[in-house]
């Protein structure tokens, strides 16, 4: 213990004297690194990986020509400052799946509120399925209004834009509306894929749901939604619908 | 728990004879989650000559709220055995660990060696599971301390204990009784899902958020136009102003002395006695306001310093505090001593009475406070005032606070700890928010306290007993922002975790100004391991000396020290998931 020259409160002579007593304390532990900022490893678990999912839409639809079920949902793990994400969305009925969309994306935190993601997408449903190249931002606008714009281009070269967004709104702490969007557009028809081009699909809800647990809540909604297929034939329907969302 | 019930020895006159008898009647309220079955009465007390101290650290089945679940307890206790000691001794505590992972043992407060602070990664390498470590050191100071855990989430799960230090000489206050009264937190969930959780939806545990309720009710008061450009200001933000605590009474059941609220620990006292309280804050996660409804309480020391006699009847603790109060009940009527949370999702409560089994009326929870414009650093358009619609008069009463706070006297721009330039942190994913016009609030008493018609200890009432030491000129300054991303969950020093950053270098012998500004929403109680500090409040002379100090939202404050002891030092939010999320430096001193 060095003695600092009027600071020397009188505790330091306690010090002092004692440091020829704590021979054996000082022998337990040699730093390997005096000086780095963790000579013996990190104090705390800043760069820890977790894991969530979640499913916002795992629901039923009820109308008079279709009923199905349709769901979206993401998972996340990662750190931080780099998470791998998949997301998957689509829609069931009569056997058939349609507008099936699943992305693996690599997340990575941009500005505050924001992420960049970039991987891949894959259509898969009932249909021919197709590949595309995926690069986007994910996060919180302001006004609380949580949004997502991602571009794609496939490996046919279409090209694609999705935009979705959602808002809640507390009516109590546990019971909340939420209005929700997903918009997708296409730069050409589609095929084999039964899209047609211009902004062929939306898709959207208003849900009020409780949560009995922030993990675990049981909803009921509108929904409305347009789909163009190629051979310009439209569908538009409104519809209401039951489901649970879900996160671990 | 029956050591709380015994009537302890009167110290009567502080001679030395008497002092020792003082020391023997210090009664701490441990063993609040114990298995009884496996304990002996004297649960906490140590051997008379206190310098010897065996800690075991295992796992331990406890049962808070209905469900069983595993503790990390020392001596088979939480809180850990209160440890008692006189000043002059020499600390030999041998801990051994039972548990399944590495664990620590950390002297809250307490200047050491830095090889025997306890801090894995810093201090040593951590007791290893089946190992065990001596630490030893000189105990050269006295008052009201702690020791906790300093391993992964131990401390959430019970690991912490008071270290009470008498002093040498007479200590310059009476009275008859002294208990410990040590705050906690305990949540029947995995600590590591605590966090979890928080990094997936930051409110996860706030259920007092703004409603379509509380807007009607705020348009139906303050008119329409005024409510909703309210809310639109701050969901432009992206904030929300009923975070004041991360974790809450949802998951948060708040001990006292180990107890839960309905176990109503008691402290007696016979009728004109005057009773040293010992107050702790070993809560993880949660912010305390503390009265005894009925009864003034004067301040005789915070963070184990004597301070000038202050009479109060409220005080907030933030994480890591302590503060020793004396009261003096004139009749044998039952006291509550309340405990709410800063947020009011829940309180820790004990009884003072002077038989067992007396009761109290337990206060209703305040009103929930919201954040204000002054702590957004939006004070010159603070033409809203925070609104709820339980808490109007408060909000006003905010409003008087705002326009008497002053700014803090111009000083001299310090360098940034980082060499960041705090400008250049906005927009970063690591900040939401930057203070451009922090302010000295040490005359605040703080959010929901202010105008509360109570009176509440400010940080600018402390005043040392002990005049500060002559000392050397300072060197140099250094400014640390207190930054984070509350919708990310992500907590550091100038836009950095501690895994971003290296250490902060301080020369051997410097006397330093460390000068922090909170940029961030929520109060961060910063501990300095090693080195006590004097808090520049303005009482120029008797600047008041501690290791732990809350900081408000858009504040700036600064303390000084002299690096007098080498080696590596943990310097950090003691919010434990803020600390884990990267709300840690180290700083250097050779």
């Amino acid at each position: 213990m060095s003695r600092c020259t009027r600071a020397a409160a009188p505790w330091l002579a306690g010090l002092a004297a004692f440091a020829g007593l704590c021979g054996a304390c000082k022998a337990q532990s040699t730093p390997n690194d005096v000086g780095s900022a963790a000579p013996f490893g990190s104090p705390v678990d800043d760069q820890s990986t977790l894991f969530h999912a979640e499913l916002d839409q795992f629901e039923e639809r009820f109308g008079s020509g279709d009923s199905g079920l349709r769901w979206d949902g993401e998972a996340w793990v990662g750190t931080d400052d780099n998470r791998l994400w998949l997301k998957s969305e689509g829609y069931a009925s009569d056997g058939q799946t349609r507008e099936g969309q699943d992305e693996a994306l690599y997340d990575r935190p941009l500005t505050t509120f924001f992420d960049l993601q970039a991987g891949i997408r894959y259509d898969l449903d009932s249909y021919a399925g197709r590949g595309w190249g995926a690069i986007g931002f994910e996060g919180l606008a302001p006004y609380d209004l949580k949004i997502s714009v991602t571009a794609y281009a496939s490996d046919a070269g279409h090209y694609a834009l999705k935009l979705s967004g959602a808002y809640e709104l507390l009516l109590t702490q546990r019971l909340i509306l939420e209005p929700q969007l997903e918009l997708n557009g296409y730069t050409r028809a589609d095929g084999p894929m039964q899209i047609g081009s211009g902004w062929s699909q939306l898709d959207t809800g208003l849900r009020v749901r409780y949560e009995i647990q922030r993990k675990f809540a049981p909803y009921v909604g509108v929904v409305h939604s347009r789909s163009t297929a190629t051979a310009g034939i439209s569908q538009d329907q409104w519809r209401v619908t039951a489901g649970i969302r879900l996160w671990y | 728990m029956s050591d709380n019930k015994t009537k302890p020895a009167d110290p009567g006159p502080l001679n030395r004879r008497r002092f020792v008898q003082g020391l023997a009647s210090v009664t701490c309220g441990t063993a609040g989650i114990v298995r009884a079955a496996s304990l002996p009465a004297t649960t906490g007390q140590l051997e008379p000559n206190g310098a010897l101290v065996s800690l075991v650290v295992a796992p331990m089945s406890v049962n808070v709220t209905g469900r069983s679940r595993i503790a990390s307890a020392a001596n088979g206790s939480v809180p850990g055995p209160c440890l008692r000691l006189r000043q002059g001794d020499v600390l030999t505590a041998r801990v051994t660990n039972r548990l399944a992972e590495a664990t620590s043992i950390h002297w809250h407060g307490i200047r050491l060696p830095s090889d025997q602070d306890g801090v894995p990664g810093l201090s040593f390498r951590g007791i290893a599971p089946g190992a065990t470590f001596s630490y030893q050191f000189p105990i050269t100071q006295s008052g009201t301390y702690w020791y906790h855990g300093h391993s992964g989430m131990q401390e959430q799960t019970g690991l912490y204990g008071p270290l009470i230090l008498v002093p040498r000489d007479p200590e310059p206050y009476r009275y008859d009784r002294d208990y410990v009264v040590m705050l906690s937190d305990w949540t029947d969930e995995d600590p590591m899902a605590v966090l979890s959780n928080l990094k997936q939806q930051s409110d996860y545990y706030d259920y007092q958020r703004r409603t379509l309720g509380t807007f009607l009710s705020d348009a139906d008061r303050l008119g329409l136009r005024t409510a909703v450009a309210d809310r639109r200001m701050w969901d432009m933000m992206r904030m929300n102003p009923t975070d004041l605590m991360d974790v809450t009474g949802a998951t948060y059941t708040f001990l006292l002395n180990g107890q839960p609220p309905a176990a109503n620990w008691t402290a007696l006292f016979n009728e004109g006695e005057k009773v040293r309280l010992r107050f702790i804050n070993a809560a993880s996660m949660t912010t305390f306001d503390v009265r005894i409804p009925g009864l003034s309480m004067t301040v005789v020391a915070a963070d184990g310093a004597d301070i000038e006699p202050i009479e109060v009847e409220e005080f907030r603790m933030g994480a890591a505090e302590t503060y020793d109060v004396i009261v003096q009940p004139r009749d044998d009527s039952a006291y509550t001593i309340f405990a709410q949370s800063f947020d009011r999702s829940g309180y820790a409560r004990a009884t003072l009475a002077t038989h067992a089994g007396a009761v109290a009326a337990v206060p209703a929870l305040d009103p929930r406070p919201l954040r204000t414009m002054a702590d957004m650093g939006m004070q010159k358009t603070a033409a809203m005032p925070a609104m709820d619609m339980s808490n109007m008069d408060l909000s006003h009463m905010n409003m008087a606070d705002m326009a008497a706070m002053a700014p803090m006297p111009a000083t001299v721009a310090a360098p940034n700890a980082d060499g960041v330039d705090p400008a250049r942190m906005r927009g970063l994913p690591s900040v939401d928010h930057v203070a451009t016009q922090p302010l000295n609030r040490l005359a605040e008493a703080g959010t929901g306290l202010d105008g509360n018609g109570r009176r509440v200890l400010r940080y600018s009432d402390l005043r040392s007993l002990e005049p500060n030491a002559e000392n050397q000129p300072v060197a140099r300054d250094l400014e640390f922002r207190l930054t984070g991303n509350m919708e990310r969950f992500v907590w550091g020093f100038d836009g950095k975790k501690f895994s971003e950053a290296g250490p902060i270098r301080l020369r051997l012998c410097e006397r330093v100004r460390f000068v922090l500004v909170n940029d961030t929403m929520m109060e961060h109680p910063i501990h300095l391991h090693g080195f006590l500090f004097a808090l520049e409040n303005g009482q120029q002379g008797s600047l008041p000396i501690k290791h732990t100090i809350n900081v408000k939202p858009n504040e700036r404050l600064s303390f000084l020290f002299t690096a007098d002891t080498p080696g590596n030092w943990a310097f950090h939010c003691h919010l434990m998931l803020h600390m884990d999320a990267g709300m840690f430096r180290t700083v250097v001193v050779a």
